[in-house]
Parts: structure tokens; C-alpha cells; sequence
């Protein structure tokens, strides 16, 4: 264990070295004041600014100053303050109703964060049912710790390196004490890297902040467990657990930071004008495409299962061992996703959610029924498993366009991305040589990336005034904005490059001090008892009686 | 007394239960098998990739009988589990010496 944290704390102070490096090399200090209080999801009116002080209770957060831009015809802030001499009684009300407009979005963000944790039995249940039985304890505790850890790993520094800059979110009124982001100054353009406050949560200590902690943090925990259904079966314990913290802690944050809390991709459109930069509603890219990017970076370095491939290289079917509970993991996936996507609007006073879960619905069917098809017509079976992996893959994809595009487009992205999925899993498996389980590389880095660079193309322009601090609204390419399409291209290639290049060295540095690889007898024999200790189904053995 | 051995398909069990009720066997063993013959095994596919799946699940049934009663029991047998298609199994009758009930201590035909 000793070894484990050391290695976690080298990492760890390998890569803060280096950023530190990076800030005394630019030159750029003052990071309090870098970058404009902007979110990537907003209201949609131009919100109050808001202050950087901490509210503890809730008694501060939510007032007349919140029904300032809650609706087209809302009063302005210079109308309040004149109405509130000459109309006392107004000025209370426009408080409790400012208050109520907070607490339905609140609710909103919590309600949805509980279904998106929900995800976790989901994706426990699928990489289990996809898995062997020999491998079913092992598998379910990587599922189960993934959840432990990221939080852990999260809260001491994921959260405020990703949205420690993030300048508040106006839709619950607060967390104006996230305010400061550590910014380089590029071609006379500010890139923000990474937020700097709220290390352990400390110093803001906030109703806001908390009710944000707790949707970000489910989200990063998704992309998280992705990567343990491609290395399912043959990773040993120690080595996931210090995954676990790099990628909660550093690797998934700093992206997350440049998308969603202020950083350099969202401002692509501000600086550079390029749409409204790199958009993901919800997080094709931040939480998909990297959970999907790491998985195959780590499968690639962990080398696939003793007899997946036969000697001259053609790959061996091995069969999950139960698929009905892959399939009801998979259903449990599509009821959390709707707190993923139609919680992403981050406000209950946002009407738009509607349109995000029908179009979360309809992208999830059309995967499912390409990908069934696909296989009906060139395998001879409507394969289930693969079905399943479409219909995931209809939700990955639709992820980060479900706010911006209407039915139909939902539609087609949702049945590209079934097709494409059946594409990629042979891909990966016959051309790349890598082998992934549960076919996560596909499902979550393929359409990941399809999903963002939809957004860029299906965008039809009616929502999204103001995203990013960009005026209009979010346009693809095929309504006339080829800079968004763009953007989302950098963003696409942003992100797979940066994470598989970081997780490839870390896995393969990994190795040298923790081996990643459990020894081929362990993995004949099957890791539940060498790994966890325990069999998942005992009874299946005949090495026990009955007193 | 004679052992008759029946491999059957699964499905057949119950069946043939019946038909050996009616004809006044007392008692039976049934297993979960696994065999081929010359049915060999059939492929599926998962994700894509054809497996062959050498060993079909089959049960296994064991009577003992009186050694008069086997051809009963056999010509009952094959008229109830038979299908006229491959796959439907074999009948196997095995000498027997000798059979004791444990809780009574009985033996030979008494015991059966």
C-alpha cells in the first residue's frame, strides 16, 4: 500500500512540477483576476454578477437579484432598484420568488446528479453481465470502488482544477467563490488552464458550490469506470486504485476545466471566434470521449486476455457470462442519462430540458435499432449485446448535441452512431488487435468523438444565446457555421491527444512500479480469488458441503 | 437386475417421467449432462466472433429394473422421446450386481 500512495504522490508531483513550470516560464501570474465569470451552460439572459462569498447556509443564495433575467420579460436589475422605493412589498415578493426560482433549479441539478450515481450500478451491472463468471467479483469491485476513490480523488483536487475558475454558475445563484483560474497569455489571448480553489473543498464552503461539487463529480465518475470494461479481467487491483486518483484527481479535470469551467476550448469562440468554441452540452467529449481514450490507452498497454487472439491473430469469441444483467445495466444506463443530459441544463426554469430528453430518448432508440440491424443483416442474429452497446452508444453520442438540434437530427445521430459502434468494435478488435470486453473504446471514445463533432454539424440555431459568452446562438455547419464545426474539431483532437497520451505513459510507468498485469495462472484460474478474495458464485463449485 | 442409461434431450425429462409412471418404474436419477455425437456441437456468434460450442446439454436418465422389465422400459423410452431427429440420444443397459436401500438395509430385487 506503502508503494501504491508513493507512486500516486510521484505522479501526481510530476505533473503539478511541470504545469508550475509552465507558470513560471509564461510569466502570467494574478490569476484571481484572469478570467470573466463565465459558465458554459447558461441562462439564458445575461445573469448579475456574482459575488465571491462563501454562503454556508443557503441564506444568502437566491434573492431579488435571481429574478433578474429568469425570463424574457423580467424586470431589469436598474427597474428593481427604482421600484423598490416606491414599492416595498414588491421588493419582498421579487425576493421569495427570486428564492424559489433558485431552490427549483437546485433541486433540479440534485435530482439529476442522483440518477446520473444511479449510473454506476449501470455500468457495474453491463461490464459484469459482459465479463466471465471466474472474473464477476473482480469486475463488480472495480465498478464499486471507482466510486470511493473518484470521490475521494475529486474532492481533494479534481474539483478545483476543473471548475475552481469557473466564476460561478448564475443558474443557482452562487459559487462566486470559484473564482480563480490559472491563466497563460498566448498570441495576446488568455488560455485558461486550470482552476486553483477548492483543493478539499476549502475555502468555499457553499451552498452552490456543494449542490456543483455533487453534479460534476458524478459526471467525472462516469468516465472513470469506462476504462475498467476494457481492461476487465486481467487488471490487477493495486494498479486500478492508483488509476483511480490520476484520473480523478488530475486527467479528467484539466479537460473538464477546459471545456466546462472557463478554460482555454470555451474560449476558442471569444478569442478567436470560432462559434461559441469547443461545445458539449453535457459531455460527449469531457466525460465519453476520455473515459473511452483511456480505455483504449490502458488496453492497449495491458494487452488483451489469454486466448482472445489465436496464434495467427483472428480473434476468439468470449462470451459474457450474463447477458441479462449486461442487458438491465444497460436500461439502468438510459434512465440515469436522463439526469446526465436534461440535468445538464443546470436549472428546472430551463424548458429546454424537455427537448434534451426527448432527444436523449430518440438518439438512444436509433442507436440500439441500427446497431440490431447492422448486425441482423451482416452476422445473421439480432445480437443483443450488440444492441445494447448501440443503444449506449445513441446516448454517448447525442450527449453533446441533445440541447441544440431538433428530432430528426437526434434521430439520425443516434443511428449513425449504432452503426459506427458495430464498425468499431471489429475495428478495434480485428485491425488494432485490442481487446475490449465489453466494447468500451467504441462505445464511449468513437462516439464521444461523434457526438461533438454532430454538435458542430446539426446545431440548427435556437438555442444557446450567450453560451461561452458569445452573442447568438449555437449554429452547425450545416446552418452556416463552419467556425463551431471547427471547434469542435480542435476540441476533438485536443482531447485525444492529450488524454492518450497521458494515460498511455502513465499505464506504462504504472507498470514498471506497480505491474498492471495479474500472472497467467491467476488469470486462468480467474481473479476473483487472487485479486478480491472472494467467488462470486460459490456454489458453482463443488469444494464446499452444506454444514 | 439391469441399469438402463438414457441420454435424452433436457426437454424430454418430463415426459418421460410420465411414461415411466405409467408403466410402474419406482424410481429414477436424473442429471445434467454435457456430450456430443454425432450431432457434434453448433457455432454461435457473440459480437461478431463464431464460437463453436462442442458440448450440448443433454440429461442423463438412470433406472434399475427388474431384468424382465427392460424392454418395456426401453420400448418406452424410445417411443416417448423420440423426435426422428438428430440429437435425440442413446440408450445404454448395464448388468447390475447388486442393490442395497440404506434405510432398511434391503437388497436385490427387494430393494429396487
Amino acid at each position: 500500500m506503502k508503494r501504491i500512495l508513493l507512486t500516486f504522490l510521484l505522479v501526481t508531483g510530476c505533473l503539478c512540477g511541470s504545469l508550475s513550470l509552465a507558470f513560471a516560464e509564461e510569466g502570467i501570474a494574478d490569476p484571481a483576476s484572469s478570467v470573466p465569470p463565465t459558465v458554459s451552460q447558461v441562462a439564458p439572459a445575461p445573469a448579475p454578477a456574482l459575488a465571491a462569498v462563501a454562503d454556508p447556509t443557503g441564506a444568502l443564495t437566491g434573492g431579488i437579484a435571481d429574478v433578474v433575467g429568469a425570463t424574457a420579460g423580467a424586470p431589469t436589475a436598474d427597474e428593481l432598484a427604482a421600484m423598490a422605493k416606491s414599492e416595498p412589498l414588491a421588493a419582498k415578493l421579487g425576493d421569495v420568488i427570486g428564492h424559489n426560482r433558485i431552490a427549483i433549479n437546485m433541486v433540479w441539478l440534485l435530482v439529476c446528479g442522483f440518477l446520473v450515481m444511479f449510473m454506476q450500478a449501470g455500468f457495474a451491472m453491463a461490464e459484469g453481465g459482459f465479463t466471465r463468471a471466474k472474473n464477476a467479483s473482480h469486475t463488480m469491485a472495480m465498478n464499486f470502488m471507482i466510486y470511493g476513490i473518484g470521490i475521494l480523488g475529486y474532492w481533494m483536487c479534481g474539483f478545483a482544477i476543473q471548475m475552481g475558475g469557473c466564476g460561478g454558475v448564475p443558474t443557482l445563484g452562487g459559487a462566486g467563490v470559484l473564482n480563480s483560474e490559472f491563466v497563460i497569455n498566448l498570441f495576446g489571448k488568455d488560455f485558461g488552464l486550470f482552476g486553483t480553489k477548492g483543493f478539499f473543498l476549502s475555502g468555499t464552503y457553499d451552498v452552490a458550490v456543494y449542490a456543483i461539487f455533487l453534479f460534476q463529480m458524478v459526471f467525472m465518475d462516469t468516465t472513470a469506470t469506462i476504462p475498467t470494461g476494457s481492461m476487465a479481467e486481467r487488471w490487477t487491483f493495486k494498479s486500478f486504485v492508483v488509476y483511480g486518483f490520476f484520473i480523478t484527481a488530475l486527467v479528467y479535470p484539466l479537460y473538464a476545466n477546459w471545456v466546462w469551467g472557463a478554460g482555454w476550448l470555451s474560449q476558442l469562440g471569444a478569442n478567436f471566434a470560432l462559434g461559441h468554441g469547443h461545445v458539449d452540452f453535457a459531455g460527449s467529449s469531457v466525460v465519453h470521449m476520455t473515459g473511452g481514450v483511456a480505455a483504449l490507452a490502458g488496453a492497449i498497454v495491458l494487452g488483451p486476455r489469454l486466448g482472445k487472439f489465436k496464434a495467427d491473430g483472428t480473434p476468439n469469441a468470449i462470451p459474457g457470462h450474463h447477458i441479462p444483467m449486461a442487458i438491465v445495466g444497460c436500461f439502468i444506463l438510459a434512465f440515469g442519462w436522463f439526469g446526465f443530459n436534461a440535468g445538464s441544463t443546470l436549472a428546472g426554469g430551463d424548458f429546454r430540458l424537455a427537448v434534451v430528453a426527448v432527444n436523449t430518448m430518440l438518439a438512444s432508440a436509433a442507436g440500439a435499432f441500427a446497431a440490431m440491424t447492422y448486425m441482423w443483416i451482416v452476422y445473421g442474429k439480432p445480437d443483443i449485446s450488440m444492441a445494447a452497446n448501440g443503444l449506449l452508444a445513441g446516448l454517448v453520442a447525442i450527449t453533446a448535441p441533445c440541447a441544440f438540434v431538433p428530432s430528426w437530427s437526434a434521430v439520425l445521430i443516434g443511428a449513425v452512431a449504432g452503426v459506427l459502434l458495430c464498425l468499431s468494435v471489429f475495428f478495434v478488435e480485428r485491425v488494432l488487435k485490442v481487446d475490449d470486453p465489453v466494447g468500451a473504446i467504441s462505445v464511449h471514445g468513437v462516439n464521444g468523438a461523434w457526438g461533438v463533432l454532430s454538435l458542430g454539424l446539426f446545431a440548427d440555431g435556437t438555442y444557446g444565446d450567450g453560451l461561452n459568452g458569445v452573442k447568438g446562438t449555437v449554429t452547425g455547419l450545416l446552418y452556416g457555421d463552419s467556425g463551431q464545426f471547427l471547434a469542435q474539431v480542435i476540441g476533438t483532437l485536443t482531447n485525444i491527444i492529450f488524454v492518450f497520451v497521458v494515460m498511455y505513459v502513465f499505464f506504462k510507468v504504472l507498470d514498471k512500479i506497480v505491474p498492471l498485469r495479474v500472472s497467467p495462472e491467476m488469470e486462468l484460474e480467474g481473479l476473483d480469488q487472487s485479486e478480491v478474495g472472494v467467488t462470486a458464485y460459490p456454489e458453482f463449485n463443488l469444494t464446499k458441503t452444506h454444514r | 437386475m439391469k441399469k438402463i442409461e438414457a441420454i435424452i434431450k433436457p426437454f424430454m425429462l418430463e415426459d418421460l417421467k410420465e411414461a415411466m409412471h405409467a408403466i410402474g418404474v419406482q424410481g429414477m436419477t436424473a442429471s445434467e449432462v454435457k456430450g456430443f455425437g454425432r450431432q457434434k456441437g453448433h457455432t454461435e456468434v457473440y459480437r461478431g466472433a463464431e464460437y463453436v460450442v462442442d458440448f450440448i446439454p443433454k440429461v442423463k436418465v438412470e433406472i434399475v429394473v427388474a431384468a424382465e422389465m427392460v424392454d418395456t422400459v426401453v420400448n418406452a423410452i424410445i417411443t416417448t422421446v423420440k423426435t426422428g431427429k438428430i440429437g435425440d440420444g442413446k440408450i445404454f443397459v448395464l448388468p447390475v450386481d447388486s442393490v442395497c436401500r440404506i434405510r432398511t438395509g434391503e437388497t436385490g430385487r427387494d430393494a429396487i
